[in-house]
Parts: C-alpha cells; structure tokens; sequence
C-alpha cells in the first residue's frame, strides 16, 4: 500500500460521515439510529456524524425494507454518494424484508437494490447492536 | 413577486421520515402548502387478512416504532370485544403502565426532536439522554426497547414484581427531577419562546374543522382526551387531568407535551399502588365469531382508531388503521401558511408527525388528468389479488406453513 493510500484510509477510518434513509421502516430502528448518536451510546466517539445531505456521506444507512415509493429515491440518493461509498442494513426489515415480506407494497431488503457492506440484525437493531455493526465496518475497511 | 414552489423531502435533513412537501412561497412566505404521502407505504392492512390474530397482533406492532404499544393495545382491545373476552385488572393495569411509559419516551423523543429543529442540539442530547431512564425501564419489563411485545390476546405476557417496581418507582423519582428542568425550560426559556411563540398557529375552530387530535388539538384548547372520555382497559379508575393550553402555537404544544410528562409519572405512581392481583391473562379462542368492532386509543399523538371485522375463521376479514398523524396532517395546511420557511421544520415537528403510522391512505391521484378518487373494497380487493397474480404469488397460499 502506498502512502498516499494509507493516509486515505486513515481518514476515512477516522471520520466516516453518514446519511440516513428510512425506506420504509417503522421509525424504531431511525430512532435507534439516533439514539446510538446521544450522549448514552454516543457513536460520535468513532468519528462518526451524521450529516443531512448524500453529497457529504461515506455510508448509508438504510432501515425497513424497501416500498415501491421510495426504491427510486434510494437509488437515486445512493448515486449521489461520492465513492467510495458503503452500505449498512439496519434492521431485520433492511436485511430481509422482515415481516413485511409478502406485502403488495414491498421489494424487498435494501440488498435487493444496493449493494450491502454490513448487516445489523435485530427488531429493532438495539444502539450496542449499531456500535458493534460500525465498528466491525470500520474494521474492515482498515484491512 | 412570482410565486416560488419549492419541493420538501422525502429525503432531507429535517425529517426523519419520508414525506414530501410542496411549499408554495411568496418570497420567504407560505402562501400554499400541499403534503405528500405514501412514501412509506407497505400494505400492512392487506398483510392482516393473510395472518391470524395472533400474528396479526405483533405484525400491527411493528406499524409504528414509537406507539408500537398503542398500535398493538388498540388492535388487542379490539379483538378482544369482537370475541367477547374480557381480560383481568391485573392485564388492564399493565397495559396502562406500559402504555404510560411508551407516553413518556415518546414525548421526550419529540421534545430533543423539536430542540434539533430548533438549533438547539443541546436540548436534543439532553432530553434523549434522560430518555434512556424510561428505555431501560422498558427493556428490562418487556425484554425490548421498543415493539414490547407485552400484550398478547386475552391479557399480557409478562408480571410486573415487587422487585420491578421498586425499580420503576426508583427511576420515577430520577425522571420527575430530570422532568423539572424540562419544564422550567419549556415554559421560560426565551430562545425556545422566540423562536415557537406565534408560529404555527391552529385556532380552536381550524383545531375542530382540521379534526386535529392529541397534544396539537389540546394545545388548541381543545378539551378531548379518549383517556377519560371514553375510558379504556383501566383508565376509568385512575384519576388523572387532561392538560390543555391555550397558545395555539407550537409553544402551547411544548408545553402540553411537558406537562402530560408529569401527569404520566404520577398515572404510572397510581398504577403501581394500585395494582390489582389476579392472573395475568385468559385463555383466548383462535376463532373468533362473525362481528366488527371500533377500538380508540389514546396513544402519545392522538387518537389511534382500529377496525377490525372478523367471519368467524382464524383470520380477520378486515383490518382499518387510522392513525393521529393522518388526522393531524390535514392541518398543516393551515398551520403552515402565512409563515416564514425557516419555520417550517419546527411546524411540521410540532405535531409529532408519523409518517410510519399514517401511510395507509389508499387515495389514488391520475397525475395525467389530475382526477382523484378512491377505490372501494371490491375493486381494490380484485386489484391487489390481479397484482398477486401477475407477480407470479398464489393468492390463498401465502401464510401456509411448509
């Protein structure tokens, strides 16, 4: 590896920025999302902050499974990421579909549309569940 | 000047939901404003008549991750009256102490929420901090932080202990001293005043034309409370007070919100004194008889309505949804016009908005012709069972084991 490469992946190791999507989830796991953020489980201790916009995002973090309203959106939000760029799948409803499998109105888990790095089960994936998904994300990248 | 139209969502900072608004502004007014929803829209009414009750009961659950126990106590009481079983205090006592305390998280989220919408991150973390006394009182009762999965058809699954409860009284005493602070907040602190007094205004007469509910109508003055208007599982013995204000702006609906915390704490003071022994729940037919029933609840946004109609087989034929925030969206028309679009955010926040819980509407606009209608029973019932088909699922077979 280069210098150059290895100062790159330092940074992005210490400061991945994310964006947050809810493709149609029932608002536990966003609010775990939040919650891993305040100052009881604060993920911002890895560096990690969450910013409103795809066009300053290293990760997404998308929860619930996928609607047939939002499965464009997410795509076009998803192309909007500067590379290189990750995927995380939180929740059981991002990583399977969940419950709503079946639904008239549902495509599916976010892999089904994107390309998925990580997964963080659980309904709703608790805060310690998130932390231990990022840092595990983090992790890899280093490699 | 031109009037600007300036699209809202569904992805942006200020939301954490999907939803879409389309701002018509008159230099930085609102002139007009038009909400888009759908966004989230997953079937989850339809998804019922293919499960049974009980599936049906931690399905309807997971509508919402914030009132998930509204959603599965009005959908339980529901059945429950359909079926003509009536559960034990003991049950009844529990499910209002949960209920309680889904109340408080709820309110406390919505409070750090309108802190953030505000500029004022500090309150964010503060109260989100605050608002883990009441989530690990939740998971260590329920066993989840949030879709408790407490209730179960006939009763609850879980007993409340003494050991438990002295460790809810404990944390009690911790949140009504936290409480403190956020009231004296709520109610003088001059930046949060500056920036809430006079926004968002809903008068009482738009309160009862728009059909708003909850906290917003309340802050409207608005006297109605499904807790002591049409009690509930145990809600007619606990005594508690309906807090109105007469603001009308999202400061009046700061304030409602902070003082239902109190009124919360000591409902859940009451509820622990008083709980009556017995079993915990009855044993509770898979098959129900022919019949309908209307269940309302008073869940932390507003009046949650369900429907649920049965034929007499394992499976409801029909289950209807409506959530608060469908019934307080339609007043955002009028809350929003007139003000500034800096505003914006903290308007929609004011009503706590779910959009989880409202995206049901099945509401279908031709964008072509502009036509609106909506489909009855029987042409939607063939269209979703044609769209099945045309997936390539076989209708009847879809929840068959194996």
């Amino acid at each position: 590896m280069k210098l150059a490469d290895k100062i790159m992946t330092w940074a992005r190791v210490k400061s991945p920025w994310v964006l947050h999507f809810n493709s149609g989830a029932c608002n536990a796991c966003d609010i775990e999302i939040l919650d891993s953020l305040t100052p009881r489980f604060d993920l911002e201790r890895f560096g990690i902050v969450l910013k409103g916009t795809p066009r300053h995002a290293d990760v997404l973090l998308c929860t619930g499974p996928i609607t047939m309203q939002t499965e464009e959106r997410l795509l076009r939000i998803y192309e909007q990421m500067p590379e290189p760029k990750f995927v995380v799948a939180i929740g059981t409803c991002a990583c399977s579909g969940g419950v709503f499998n079946g639904c008239y109105c549902i495509k599916g888990g976010t892999d089904t549309k994107l390309p998925v790095s990580a997964y963080i089960p659980g309904c709703p994936a608790s805060p310690a569940a998130i932390i231990d998904g990022v840092v595990k994300l983090l992790g890899s990248l280093q490699e | 000047m031109a009037r600007v139209e300036i699209p809202l969502g569904p992805q942006h900072p200020a939301l954490k939901e999907p939803a879409n608004f389309a701002l018509s502004l008159d230099g930085e007014r609102i002139v007009g404003a038009a909400v888009n929803l759908g966004y989230n829209h997953r079937g989850v009414e339809k998804a019922c008549e293919a499960r049974n009750f009980t599936q049906c009961l931690y399905f309807l659950e997971r509508i919402c991750g914030i009132c998930s126990h509204s959603h599965s106590t009005a959908f339980s009481m529901t059945v429950e009256e359909v079926a003509g079983v009536e559960i034990p205090p003991r049950a009844q006592y529990i499910r209002v102490l949960i209920g309680e305390l889904e109340r408080l998280h709820s309110h406390m989220l919505w409070l750090g929420v309108a802190g953030h919408e505000l500029g004022f991150d500090t309150l964010f973390m503060l109260s989100w901090r605050d608002r883990e006394l009441v989530m690990d009182l939740l998971a260590s009762i329920c066993g989840n932080r949030v879709n408790y999965g407490i209730n179960k058809l006939g009763g609850v699954r879980r007993d409340i202990d003494e050991t438990v409860k002295e460790t809810i009284l404990k944390v009690m005493d911790q949140f009504e001293e936290a409480l403190k602070y956020y009231i004296s907040l709520a109610t003088t602190e001059t930046t949060l005043a500056a920036r809430t007094l006079g926004v968002g205004i809903l008068s009482y007469e738009d309160a009862v034309t728009y059909g708003a509910q909850g906290p917003t109508s309340r802050a409207a003055g608005l006297d109605r409370d499904i807790r002591r208007d049409e009690p509930y599982t145990a809600y007619a013995d606990i005594p508690f007070q309906v807090i109105t204000d007469t603001h009308a702006d999202v400061f009046g609906r700061v304030v409602v919100r902070a003082l239902e915390m109190v009124e919360s704490c000591k409902i859940i003071r009451f509820v622990l004194d008083n709980m009556p022994d017995g079993p915990l729940s009855v044993k509770f037919p898979r098959k129900i008889p022919p019949g309908e029933a209307l269940g309302r609840y008073e869940a932390p946004r507003g009046e949650d309505v369900h429907f649920v109609k049965s034929n007499g087989t394992d499976k409801p034929e029909r289950v209807k949804v409506r959530a608060p925030t469908l019934a307080n969206a339609a007043s955002y028309a009028v809350m929003l016009q007139g003000n500034y679009l800096a505003d914006v955010p903290i308007i929609v926040a004011a009503i706590d908005p779910c959009f989880s819980c409202t995206d049901r509407a099945i509401s279908v606009v031709d964008n072509r012709s502009g036509r609106e209608g909506s489909l009855d029973w029987k042409a939607l019932r063939q269209y979703s069972i044609d769209w099945y088909r045309n997936q390539g699922v076989a209708f009847d077979g879809l929840n068959r084991k194996g």
